[in-house]
């Protein structure tokens, strides 16, 4: 205690030199969490998107997410109430649930054939009010730009398509879209409607009497086009109540979400309906390992000839863990940089200062402090410089911090097609926090140790002699 | 038994290839209670005589006996240990440590010692007072004329109340009254507290002012002149 009083009565003393080591700690912490920070909001903010969007967890068909997403009709999961009933009932499981939908991915072709334009699209069948209650999941109290599905599960025909899409089928005007190219419709070659075939095809697949065939003149009603289980063709009559920019530009052109019944009966028609997952949201991310041990042992017991696999949001997700590991490699490499920066800049000032108190080292031997005292109280010193250096940078962090966040800076990402705000995720990243701070703490303790050992190892007669 | 003993001293340092002999086979005995000069031309070896008393340097060979205590085998740590609790020091350049005030000048071996704090605060103001220095206590060094410096200086060699006090040529960065004054002081303190001082020195008036003088020349007791 006496030693770590007498080493601040020292920096207090030093007040220059105390000051301008303080300033290049706080900097270097500043600079460690500030970017830390922004990493923290990248990750959490990827995180929270794609469990708001498809949950943490997935039940597949074991060889789906490798071998099947091109083919959903061969790896869909039947009887999937049951799994659900048993998940829903399972004591373990339920209270970690927030929501368990079932979900139908399937390809297809879309086209208004009045306006004579079609495309491909990748759709997902889903319950829509699971799914916008899965989009008030937000653990991390981020920033969400989700908003509610515009879809209800009783409008069987209505579709979300990506603003990509609507692009394509020519619904600028419709749901005031920018970007937009004005293209001469070839309608007039084509014909004015669908051709016959396929307009019987909508009659006998679907009994869906109110969708029928496009109609001129309203360019939001379209037909899907989708292999069923059986092979043949079958199509469906939706309409487009909304476009949405689905913040990846590969997603957006190329979207479609739709009711899960009809998925199912575009796909499955009269047959039994399959799913090609079961989603699962759960309370938190750090529940995931137990909520996946249940479920393996759930269904390896309960169902064991459907040969089905857990998959979590990382798994399903692999850009999720290259873009983690790319912002941790960049958050490291600027670690170790201000660390060395640092480890140099309290190394080099504790030496000259050092080397200007020789004399006062002297008389401190002389006094009667021992060597392992001496060595003490200046590690004490660079503790204490680390701690206040940590203090001043919290407060220069967090002002940094703050402007930034009320900024309203945006960047769009790599990939990306909207603009995402730029914001700092300090104070609520504890792991950040406390382990760069803890860190420099025990950075600037330890650039002191070497110029310590050297102030306790010199010869008393020698630092008196010193002039 | 007397304060310090040395029985055929040696003391030679190493430089490079070339050893230097600074102490050669000497021997005298200090008696307790006395204010004594060891006095000599630059070189001599009085300060080389001084640290090894005040176990601030290890003599090559000989034995060293120092408040009835052989400091001969010690430990670093030790020497250590026996200097915070025997030996006071007193240096040519006052040695203040420059970013504390005279105050806090004379609590620092108390600090060292664990005086507690109200004791603490009660001994150094004694102390300043009799060094003739209560009003400068919260002045630094720098604020201080080199008498007061030595005053505090003198002030916190007899904090810890030492058995020893060693002062390497005390005056040499004083004018002769200033130097003259301390002396008084050192003399008067000494009496007063009855402790052994010894210094080194050739300047005449501490060799006037003190019971013995030891007279070292080339690493050799020339002389020992008792009052």
């Amino acid at each position: 205690m006496k030693l770590f009083l007498l080493a601040f009565r020292s920096l207090i003393r030093n007040r220059r030199r105390t000051l301008s080591t303080i300033f290049a700690i706080s900097i270097g912490l500043t600079t460690v969490l500030l970017f830390g920070g922004y990493r923290s909001n990248i990750i959490y903010s990827l995180e929270t998107g794609l469990v708001q969007a498809e949950g943490h967890l997935q039940i597949q068909e074991r060889n789906y997410f490798f071998s099947g997403q091109d083919n959903p009709i061969e790896y869909g999961i039947s009887d999937y109430q049951q799994i659900m009933e048993l998940i829903k009932n399972d004591p373990v499981l339920s209270p970690m649930l927030v929501v368990m939908t079932p979900t139908l991915h399937l390809g297809g072709l879309i086209g208004n054939f009045s306006s004579g334009v079609s495309r491909s699209v990748l759709a997902r069948g889903l319950v829509a009010s699971d799914v916008n209650k899965m989009l008030d999941w937000n653990d991390y109290q981020m920033h969400s730009y989700a908003t509610a599905l515009p879809l209800k599960d009783e409008n069987l025909d209505d579709v979300i398509v990506g603003e990509g899409v609507g692009r394509k089928l020519n619904l600028c005007e419709k749901f005031k879209l920018s970007n937009c190219v004005t293209v001469v419709k070839p309608a007039a070659k084509l014909g004015a409607a669908m051709p016959d075939d396929l307009s019987k095809l909508v009659d006998l697949g679907v009994q869906d009497a109110s969708a029928g065939a496009s109609s001129a003149g309203d360019e939001t009603k379209i037909e899907m086009l989708a292999a069923t289980s059986g092979g043949a063709p079958n199509v469906v009559g939706l309409q487009i109540v909304a476009t949405r920019n689905m913040g990846m530009k590969a997603l957006d052109d190329n979207y479609l979400l739709m009711n899960l019944n009809k998925a199912q009966k575009l796909t499955y028609g009269s047959s039994q309906p399959k799913v090609t997952s079961i989603n699962l949201q759960l309370k938190q991310s750090s529940q995931i390992p137990a909520a996946t041990e249940r479920l393996q042992n759930l269904l390896s017991t309960q169902f064991p000839e459907k040969n089905l696999a857990v998959l979590n949001f990382q798994e399903l997700n692999p850009a999720y863990g290259q873009t983690v590991q790319f912002m941790n490699s960049i958050f490291g490499f600027i670690s170790i940089l201000i660390s060395t920066i640092v480890l140099f800049t309290i190394t080099s000032t504790m030496s000259n200062s050092i080397i200007e108190r020789t004399v006062e080292i002297g008389t401190l031997r002389a006094i009667g402090l021992k060597r392992s005292e001496l060595r003490t109280l200046f590690v004490f010193e660079g503790l204490q410089l680390g701690i206040l250096g940590a203090l001043f940078g919290l407060i220069l962090t967090s002002a940094t911090a703050y402007l930034v966040n009320h900024s309203g800076f945006t960047w769009i990402g790599p990939g990306y097609s909207y603009a995402y705000l730029i914001l700092l995720r300090i104070w609520q990243d504890p792991v950040l926090l406390y382990g760069s701070v803890v860190g420099l703490v025990a950075l600037t303790t330890l650039s002191a140790l070497w110029p310590a050992n050297r102030a306790s190892r010199m010869l008393i007669v020698d630092a008196l002699r010193h002039v | 038994m007397n304060t310090v003993v040395f029985k055929n001293v040696s003391k030679s340092y190493q430089l490079g290839t070339i050893t230097t002999s600074v102490l050669r086979d000497i021997s005298f005995e200090i008696e307790p209670n006395l204010f004594t000069v060891i006095s000599g031309p630059s070189g001599s070896g009085k300060t080389t005589i001084l640290n090894l008393i005040g176990c601030l340097d290890k003599q090559s060979s000989g034995e060293i006996m120092v408040a009835g205590k052989s400091t001969t085998n010690m430990s670093d740590d030790e020497m250590s240990q026996f200097r915070l609790q025997n030996l006071g020091f007193i240096f040519q350049n006052f040695n203040l440590f420059p970013m504390l005030s005279a105050y806090e000048n004379v609590e620092y071996p108390l600090i060292l010692i664990n005086m507690p704090a109200a004791q603490r605060k009660k001994r150094v103001m004694e102390l300043l007072d009799a060094v003739g220095l209560s009003s400068k206590a919260n002045n630094f060094p720098n604020q201080l004329s080199g008498g007061q410096r030595q005053r505090v200086a003198i002030a916190r060699a007899l904090s810890k109340n030492p058995s020893l006090v060693l002062a390497d040529e005390p005056t040499a960065n004083l004018d002769s009254h200033t130097g003259t004054e301390i002396i008084q002081l050192m003399r008067s303190m000494q009496k007063l507290l009855k402790i052994t001082f010894i210094f080194s020195s050739h300047d005449p008036h501490i060799q006037a002012a003190a019971d013995n003088t030891i007279v070292v020349n080339d690493g050799v007791i020339k002389n020992l002149v008792a009052a």
